[in-house]
């Protein structure tokens, strides 16, 4: 006895994709999913309110120079955009980031993408993207179009010839801030199947880190410790690409060693976390 | 190998100190082979070493010609795999999923989508295929996991407990579509089930697992052996003399769940009336009436019994 579907099921004789390029389904796909989420498309364009009052700021800067004595366009400026966006890269973590594995692991997904031909730094690599492609949406593209901005409105190259450094200095400060919050949140998110549960681990991450350097800094009465809070290492290293007088004690290469160990600690977790089967002992 | 879908050489996996496979050496041929053995025999682990998921500690693993080691991404582009528990991408519905996964083997966009809605069509999911994947039945879910299994027309096809939850209707029906394709489609397949009478239908050779090592392996026909030596036999008064006495005459005996033994009698078989006649003589030694006694087809249940020593 045949199935009464049988009409429909032919092979396949079309032809296929090289393998290794899976990543990018995945994160086309996820990227299309967030999108589709009303109340998402919401958060990234109030993101963008900062942006449009620093461009306001440089306008009326350039158009009154006088001004400038009160709210100078300059290095400092730029560092300070990027750091105002600090509070969307949380948010947008939270919200496009937390449910990225952990939706996978309490559907039972993971089995079906490592059944796929793709490896597992492929999955988490395409995870990676939608979240870092959106993390770069709320930092890097607003920070370097404001850099075009200053340049378009003031009519010459005056700003860069002065700052030299600044171009690569906005790029890597967004590129630091991007891959700190995007492997921290991947990482987490493998550890729960609940996205409110991943949520309260990076809140907690972030704000915990931060109340435990205030506590230190009360005890010791010096900045020194500032490495064990993970945004006061982003500023510091933030500093140091800006050229701008450190704000702790902390040394660079002390804040750079524990944000590359955050960045092991992350891919770590990852490695142990995304597996086709869950081994418990 | 060329007449063989997998193989496995001396094959060893443990979870911790727990040997799940055993020094385990088998070839699956090609075509349906059904993968039976009680829970914890090996069965999914197997499946899932064939799929690189689990490492083996030692051994070689080959599907479909080539190592799984050394290239494990050519293996599952080749593969499609039917988990044993429910797996979905959240958020999508059954048509957008099954593209996915299409595209996630390497099929273009296009294409995925296409096969995507013919193999939801061959599943006999067609008219649900724009419902989310959340909101399905269990017996949907099985459906579906077969589909994304299928979308990128697999050679070998991994299906693991494929009828788990299932109503009986919808059992036959997925029963029937695992037998179209290997019979009628040409897709090799290995179900690992712990029902016979759903690899009896659909598979032809047989793998039994017990204990993380393989028990017997074969045709199911030829493991069956001669039809004429099983006999099912009811009888009133106490069975568990008549059972021993049985034994200790060379002569297997299972119980089933109908309250009728199956008797099993190894060797060559003797003249016309014989073996009835050496059940009725354990009988009457034993103080038994026997009120039923007649030849018996050999099914995979005996096989099974026989290969995992059950009693």
């Amino acid at each position: 006895m045949s199935p009464i579907h049988d009409q429909s099921y032919r092979h396949y004789e079309g032809g296929r994709r090289p393998l290794g390029s899976a990543w990018s389904v995945i994160a086309r796909t996820g990227i299309r999913l967030s999108l589709s989420r009303r109340w998402f498309l919401v958060l990234l364009a109030v993101s963008w309110i900062p942006f449009i009052a620093s461009t306001i700021h440089i306008y009326v800067m350039t158009m009154y120079p006088q001004m400038n004595q009160i709210l100078p366009v300059d290095a400092h400026r730029f560092m300070q955009f990027i750091e105002q966006q600090g509070i969307w890269v949380f948010f947008v973590s939270i919200f496009a980031g937390a449910g990225l594995i952990a939706n996978d692991r309490r559907a039972n997904a993971l089995q079906i993408y490592l059944s796929k031909p793709l490896l597992r730094m492929e999955y988490i690599g395409g995870k990676f993207a939608i979240l870092a492609t959106f993390l770069s949406f709320v930092t890097l593209v607003p920070a370097v179009l404001l850099l075009l901005m200053q340049i378009l409105i003031a009519g010459n190259l005056d700003f860069m010839r002065a700052n030299p450094f600044i171009v690569p200095a906005v790029v890597l400060a967004c590129v630091v801030r991007i891959l700190i919050a995007a492997a921290t949140m991947l990482a987490l998110s493998s550890l729960s199947k609940s996205t409110r549960f991943v949520a309260i681990l990076f809140a907690g991450t972030v704000f915990f880190t931060e109340a435990i350097y205030l506590v230190l800094v009360f005890v010791t009465g010096s900045t020194r410790v500032a490495w064990v809070s993970t945004g006061a290492n982003l500023e510091i290293v933030t500093d140091f690409m800006f050229r701008q007088p450190p704000r702790y004690e902390t040394p660079v290469i002390v804040s750079v060693l524990v944000l590359l160990g955050l960045l092991a600690v992350s891919l770590s977790v990852l490695e142990r976390r995304v597996r086709g089967v869950e081994i418990v002992a | 190998m060329a007449d063989s879908s997998v193989t496995l050489d001396h094959v060893s996996v443990a979870y911790g100190t727990n040997k799940a496979l055993r020094d385990v050496s088998v070839r699956f041929p090609k075509g349906a082979v059904g993968l039976l053995g009680p829970n914890g025999a090996g069965k999914s682990t197997m499946l899932k070493a064939l799929l690189g998921f689990v490492p083996p500690q030692a051994g070689r693993l080959e599907v479909l010609g080539l190592n799984v080691a050394e290239r494990p991404l050519e293996v599952r582009s080749r593969l499609g795999y039917m988990p044993e528990n429910d797996g979905h991408i959240p958020g999508m519905n059954a048509v957008t999923f099954v593209a996915y996964c299409g595209q996630l083997s390497g099929l273009p966009k296009t294409d995925a989508m296409q096969r995507a809605h013919e193999v939801l069509y061959y599943v006999g999911l067609g008219e649900a295929r724009y419902r989310k994947v959340e909101e399905y039945s269990t017996g949907m879910k099985q459906r579906i996991k077969l589909a994304q299994a299928l979308v990128h027309d697999p050679a070998l096809l991994f299906l693991d407990e494929p009828t788990n939850g299932m109503d009986p209707k919808g059992r036959d029906e997925m029963l029937d579509l695992i037998r179209d394709l290997a019979h009628n489609k040409g897709v090799d397949l290995i179900l690992s089930s712990h029902l016979l009478p759903d690899v009896e239908y659909t598979c032809d050779h047989v793998v039994v697992m017990d204990k993380g090592a393989v028990a017997t392996s074969g045709a199911i026909d030829q493991l069956k052996g001669p039809t004429g030596r099983v006999f099912e036999v009811r009888v009133k008064g106490p069975t568990a003399p008549f059972v021993a006495a049985l034994t200790a005459a060379g002569m297997e005996c299972h119980e089933t769940d109908e309250d009728v033994m199956r008797v099993y009698i190894p060797g060559a078989a003797g003249a016309r009336g014989d073996d009835q006649r050496r059940i009725c003589a354990e009988a009457l030694r034993c103080g038994v009436q026997v009120r039923h006694l007649r030849n018996s087809l050999p099914s995979l249940e005996d096989v099974f019994a026989r290969a995992v020593g059950e009693s």
